[in-house]
């Protein structure tokens, strides 16, 4: 890991890695929504609305694993002073942002014809809706500084304080109200729903994971270049006065 | 602990005085919440089963009110750094500042929510509940949101950012603060709202000063 706290070394791991990413993200989106949209059977009792599922699924697990991802990677800049772990979190944010919203909304247009409403304050839609007001609060910080060594460990701290309290907010929002299906996939006795569903799901899941690494190659390198952009500018700029 | 206490005093003593915020603070509080009847309607029934609710919320809202210059007057005339650099351990001096805010905002709204809640016709049983449940959630507000305050410190637009960044994260407190309220109404127990409330409390009271003590540490840089 220390290996990687050398921006051009990173860099270069980037570029390695991109061309893989970016294959994963079209294939597994690519066979997994035809599959799930075009191929897959209509659900028993939902009809062709079982379909909403193949985009909102992956989207909520995206929007937590990206979440814990960008918790990892402050605790790392917190910890070792890791300068590019800061930006991997930066560049996670709106990624997290968007997945969790792209839930939001499909959330909502399945909760019409199913539970007759555009929004219900159910325990998962609301602590899903929390999760979209954490990333916004994480990019709000990160904005707010002009110095962005400054804004980098402040976000850090926000989004480990957030990682903690995040659990919480969670339990006591499924204690408060629910009426969401319970785990289906994750669970004890193996998958409860049936390969012909639960392969697209997982193929489209997979999609995502690679479009947000894809996502993450791109996006660091340009945050790493805006440094040193920076950098050379301050650079010039005292060379300009002392001669 | 005299450096504790001695913190504690002194911002007491700043709370308090003329350009302190408490009694803004209170005022926001009062008239918050009596926008509410104005606003759904008079009939008692409504007013009782929105009362709890109402007044989490506003007090959730005026407890944000004074969090961002809770560390940004001592930067600014530079006795944050002084405080820094005291004996006593950066946490410690957090936790003073924080318990300082609390006695400036939270306690005065714990006291005063009963006669609103008289006001919203609440039932009778539930109001020592209500003082009880905002006593003990009304100290975990003041201690995330001085995590948001310190964040903030120098930034541009903290006077917004800080409601931002720390309404998300006191969800719990509202919504136990609530329960234990209603649950009173209904004749139910609210004892494990309120235990809910405390553990809550207990685990803030042991986390946040390090999360505030490192803001701080960074602000100072």
């Amino acid at each position: 890991m220390h290996a990687l706290a050398n921006p051009a070394r990173f860099l270069r791991l980037m570029t390695a890695i991109r061309p893989w990413a970016a294959g994963v993200a079209v294939l597994g989106l690519g066979i997994g929504l035809a599959w799930g949209l075009l191929y897959s059977p209509p659900d028993y009792q939902q009809g062709e609305t079982v379909r909403i599922m193949y985009i909102h699924v992956p989207a909520a697990w995206m929007g937590m694993f990206i979440y814990a991802a960008m918790a990892v990677a402050s605790a790392t800049a917190l910890i070792w002073r890791h300068p590019v772990a800061e930006l991997v979190a930066k560049a996670s944010a709106p990624a997290g942002a968007a997945f969790t919203l792209i839930c939001l909304i499909t959330g909502s247009l399945w909760g019409k014809p199913m539970w007759g409403a555009w929004w219900v304050w159910d325990a998962r839609l609301t602590s899903m809706l929390i999760l979209f007001f954490l990333y916004l609060g994480y990019i709000a910080l990160w904005e707010a500084f002009d110095d962005p060594a400054r804004a980098g460990r402040a976000a850090a701290i926000l989004a480990l304080v957030g990682a903690i309290n995040l659990p919480i907010i969670k339990f006591s929002v499924d204690w408060w109200n629910t009426m969401h299906q319970p785990a289906s996939v994750l669970t004890l006795e193996g998958p409860k729903i049936h390969p012909d569903i639960l392969w697209p799901l997982l193929i489209t899941a997979l999609g995502a994971k690679g479009y947000y690494v894809w996502l993450l190659t791109v996006r660091v390198r340009a945050e790493i270049l805006k440094r040193q952009a920076r950098i050379l500018r301050f650079a010039a700029a005292t060379d300009r006065r002392a001669g | 602990m005299n450096a504790f206490l001695a913190i504690v005093a002194r911002d007491l003593r700043l709370g308090f005085g003329a350009q302190g915020a408490m009694l803004t603070t209170l005022l926001f509080f009062v008239l918050a919440v009596s926008l509410f009847p104005l606003g759904v309607g008079p009939e008692p029934q409504i007013l009782a089963r929105i009362a709890p609710g109402v007044i989490w919320v506003a007090a959730l809202l005026a407890a944000m009110l004074s969090l961002d210059r809770l560390f940004q007057t001592d930067q600014e005339d530079g006795t944050l750094d002084l405080l820094a650099q005291a004996p006593l351990p950066l946490g410690l001096v957090a936790l003073a500042k924080t318990l300082a805010h609390w006695l400036t905002t939270g306690l005065p709204l714990s006291l005063i929510a009963p006669l609103l809640a008289i006001l919203l016709q609440m039932d009778g049983e539930a109001i020592p509940v209500l003082l009880g449940a905002l006593l003990l959630g009304t100290p975990s507000l003041s201690l995330i949101g001085a995590i948001g305050a310190a964040l903030t410190l120098g930034a541009k637009r903290g006077a917004v950012l800080v409601p931002l960044l720390t309404l998300p994260l006191v969800i719990p407190v509202l919504i136990f603060g609530v329960g234990a309220v209603e649950a009173a109404a209904y004749g139910l127990s609210a004892g494990p709202h309120l235990l809910l409330l405390g553990a809550f409390l207990a685990g803030a009271l042991a986390l946040t000063p390090f999360a505030i003590a490192a803001a701080v540490r960074l602000a100072l840089e």
